[in-house]
């Protein structure tokens, strides 16, 4: 247990830039889940924290004490590998003993801590087997284990579930959230399934082309996304952005697409004109004709069983998605949506999100009746 | 497709050709059969020669017949050769030519196998400066048998004293640029996940290459282990040259050494011994195919 901090880690492999500065300060305890589309540096930056990787610049710092310069051993660190890296000519006992052997503990307590482990997993009864004797969900528990029995300051994992099917995918999930729980390991999880991330972490870290995008809550993030990237990165399916300028003073914006949609929450800073983009969830368009609808022209029609996406395209000929309970609209046809200006995120051209500079007296009125 | 009627003259000529196809598929089994066969009595008739020849007395071959049934004198000749040797030759008791070979062959194998697993452990494993002139120079080396080199070869031996030792019998035939690659070819299949938890275990080179590298290269070593003994154990030019007394000489130089003039030829012994210089290789085949198999069956669970 111990907290860890990385200060300005940058990468380079030759002339090729991986990481261009990451900052991150991890609590006691927490599970940090770091997230990001397949080549982002997710894995260099894990390994680099593991040791097995030398930052090019910037430091790794756990429980207080820099250990940049350190070898992998001498960090007190254990990782679980997305193909589990097990020993195949050991068995499953062996496996989990041998850094404890090598550390040169008592025979007697090695077995006991192996044989608590393997217990606490559910494996206790494989330990005399070889890992080719195992089911991959197994597998997947020995190397959870031989992590697990280090009693290590930090655990790091590198997609450990991205080789298990479906279900136990999800099961598995749920262990290694309660285990971390349970043990109160400090965590780092890297993966680039968004659900995992969000289902898993205390806090996310997006990351995107090498830097940390967002670092937050799963809520904070999926409520409030910093930018464009991490916006049409969490949530599925992703969110609409749609080009628009501000207009009315910042209290509004005027969609390409016609409507114009005065803000929930205030006024937005930027001069009259401004361009911007406006992004909505699937999930939160409604059916409804009247002042301020948009003539969607729907293509595709995917059922989900409860709900239904509605893929389909705006007289500006933005395509627009749409999850959609109870209404099911044939393909060809027009429906007329409504964007509500709460569910708004509003992001400069450059696709920063843009917060309200002051609440409307509305809102503000609204509070004090609620208090 | 067609989707015809199937009619009678149809279905006659089907099975007209499946009975032709199944003739055609018995005549080529018996075929291959009898090509299997003669391979057989090919490779076995001569090794049966010898066999039966080393049961008979000296005049019997010398006579020119060819014995395809044992005689009385197996007991006798191969007392003789082992103890004694071709008394009108050699003089040297086929058991110390025996054990001359044990040991070269031994020694070569063991060698090549130690020094090939180091040093691709070291260029799989390292990187250091100069890693790829390294490789490539074992790699040049693979053009480069003793039987290319072996004026050199013998110019440094000799100088260096060693004709007639057992250093200067093994060492220049150890080094093994083959063998090297092989393992090269292997350690590279094994995954960087691998040392990076053993790093992350703990461990430092040395123990990695103990307690994981070692292990998952048993049956590599063994399959090498038979390829290399029988390489070792059937040496001729190399011996040939820096063997020059009984002491050291190996088994195989011997019977060549037994087989003087045609008239003075012990044959009989010469054929216990062709028989004897059989049985080590064999004996390694047979003994590490079964560890071979036993290490591969014990993987695959
Ligand atoms: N040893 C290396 N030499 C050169 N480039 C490398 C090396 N290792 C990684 N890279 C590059 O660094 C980038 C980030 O790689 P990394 O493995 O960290 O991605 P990732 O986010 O883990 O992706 P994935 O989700 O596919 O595992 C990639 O573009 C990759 O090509
Ligand atoms: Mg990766």
């Amino acid at each position: 247990m111990a907290t860890l901090e990385l200060q300005g880690i940058r990468k380079s492999f030759g002339t090729t830039h991986v990481l261009h500065g990451i900052d991150l300060a991890v609590a006691e305890g927490e599970m940090i889940v770091i997230v990001g589309a397949s080549g982002c540096g997710k894995s260099t930056l894990l390994r680099i924290v593991a040791g097995l990787e030398t930052a090019t610049e910037g430091r790794v710092i756990i429980a207080g004490a820099d250990v940049t310069r350190l070898e992998p051993k001498d960090r007190d660190i254990a990782m679980v590998f997305q193909n589990y890296a097990l020993y195949p000519h050991m068995s499953v006992f062996d496996n989990m003993a041998y850094g404890l052997k090598i550390r040169g503990l008592p025979k007697a307590e090695i077995r006991a801590r192996v044989q608590q482990t393997a217990d606490l997993l559910g494996i206790g009864q494989l330990l005399e087997r070889k890992p080719r004797q195992l089911s991959g969900g197994q597998r997947q528990r020995v190397a959870m284990g031989r992590a697990i029995v280090r009693e290590p300051k930090l655990f790091l994992f590198d997609e450990p579930l991205s080789n298990l099917d479906a279900k136990l995918r999800v099961q598995m999930r749920a262990e290694i959230k309660r285990l971390q729980r349970r043990l109160g390991v400090t965590s780092l999880f890297v993966t680039h399934d968004q659900v995992e991330a969000m289902t898993l972490g205390d806090r996310l870290v997006v990351m995107h082309e090498g830097r940390a995008e967002q670092v937050a809550t799963p809520m904070e993030i999926w409520r409030a996304p910093a930018n464009t990237y991490v916006a049409g990165f969490i949530g599925a399916p992703a969110m609409n952005f749609l080009a628009a300028e501000l207009v009315e003073g910042g209290a509004a914006a005027k969609l390409k697409a016609g409507a114009t949609i005065a803000f929930a929450d205030g006024v937005h800073p930027g001069g009259e004109g401004a361009p911007l983009i406006v992004g909505i969830r699937p999930e939160h368009i409604q059916a409804g004709s009247g002042p301020g609808s948009l003539p969607l022209k729907v293509d595709l029609v995917e059922p989900l069983g409860a709900e239904s996406l509605i893929h389909g395209a705006l007289p500006s000929g933005e395509t627009l998605t749409v999850r959609m309970s109870d209404c099911s609209p044939l393909a060809g046809s027009v429906l007329p949506v409504v964007l509500p200006p709460a569910s708004l995120h509003v992001f400069d051209a450059e696709g920063r999100r843009i917060e309200a500079v002051r609440r409307r007296e509305r809102t503000a009125a609204a509070g004090a009746v609620g208090a | 497709m067609m989707h015809g009627p199937i009619d009678a003259t149809r279905l006659a000529a089907a099975e007209r050709a499946a009975m032709k196809a199944e003739a055609a598929r018995r005549r080529t089994d018996i075929v291959t059969h009898a090509i299997l066969i003669l391979g057989v009595v090919l490779f076995a008739l001569p090794i049966w020669i010898v066999l039966m020849g080393s049961t008979h007395d000296v005049g019997t071959i010398a006579r020119g017949e060819v014995p395809l049934l044992p005689g009385p004198y197996a007991v006798q000749n191969y007392l003789t050769a082992l103890g004694e040797g071709s008394a009108r030759t050699t003089r040297v008791p086929v058991a110390l030519m025996m054990v001359n070979s044990f040991i070269m062959a031994l020694l070569i194998t063991v060698g090549k196998i130690a020094i090939s697993l180091t040093s691709a452990y070291a260029v799989v494993f390292f990187s250091f400066p100069g890693r790829m002139v390294a490789f490539w120079s074992i790699f040049i080396t693979l053009m480069l048998p003793v039987e290319v080199r072996i004026f050199p070869t013998f110019k440094v031996v000799s100088d260096l004293g060693m004709i007639n030792t057992y250093g200067g019998l093994i060492i220049p035939l150890i080094a093994s640029a083959t063998a090297t690659l092989l393992f090269r070819q292997f350690f590279l299949t094994i995954p960087d996940e691998l040392v990076e938890a053993a790093k992350i275990d703990g461990a430092g080179p040395l123990r990695f290459f103990k307690d994981v590298v070692l292990p998952l290269s048993v049956t590599n070593i063994a399959a090498l282990f038979v390829i290399l003994f029988v390489y070792g154990w059937n040496q001729y030019l190399w011996p040939l040259l820096v063997t020059t007394s009984g002491d050291v000489e190996t088994i195989v130089i011997g019977i060549v050494r037994m087989i003087g003039s045609e008239a003075d030829t012990d044959w009989n012994l010469v054929m216990a011994t062709a028989v004897l210089a059989l049985l080590p290789p064999v004996a390694v085949v047979i003994l590490m195919q079964r560890w071979f198999v036993k290490g591969l069956v014990e993987t695959e669970k």
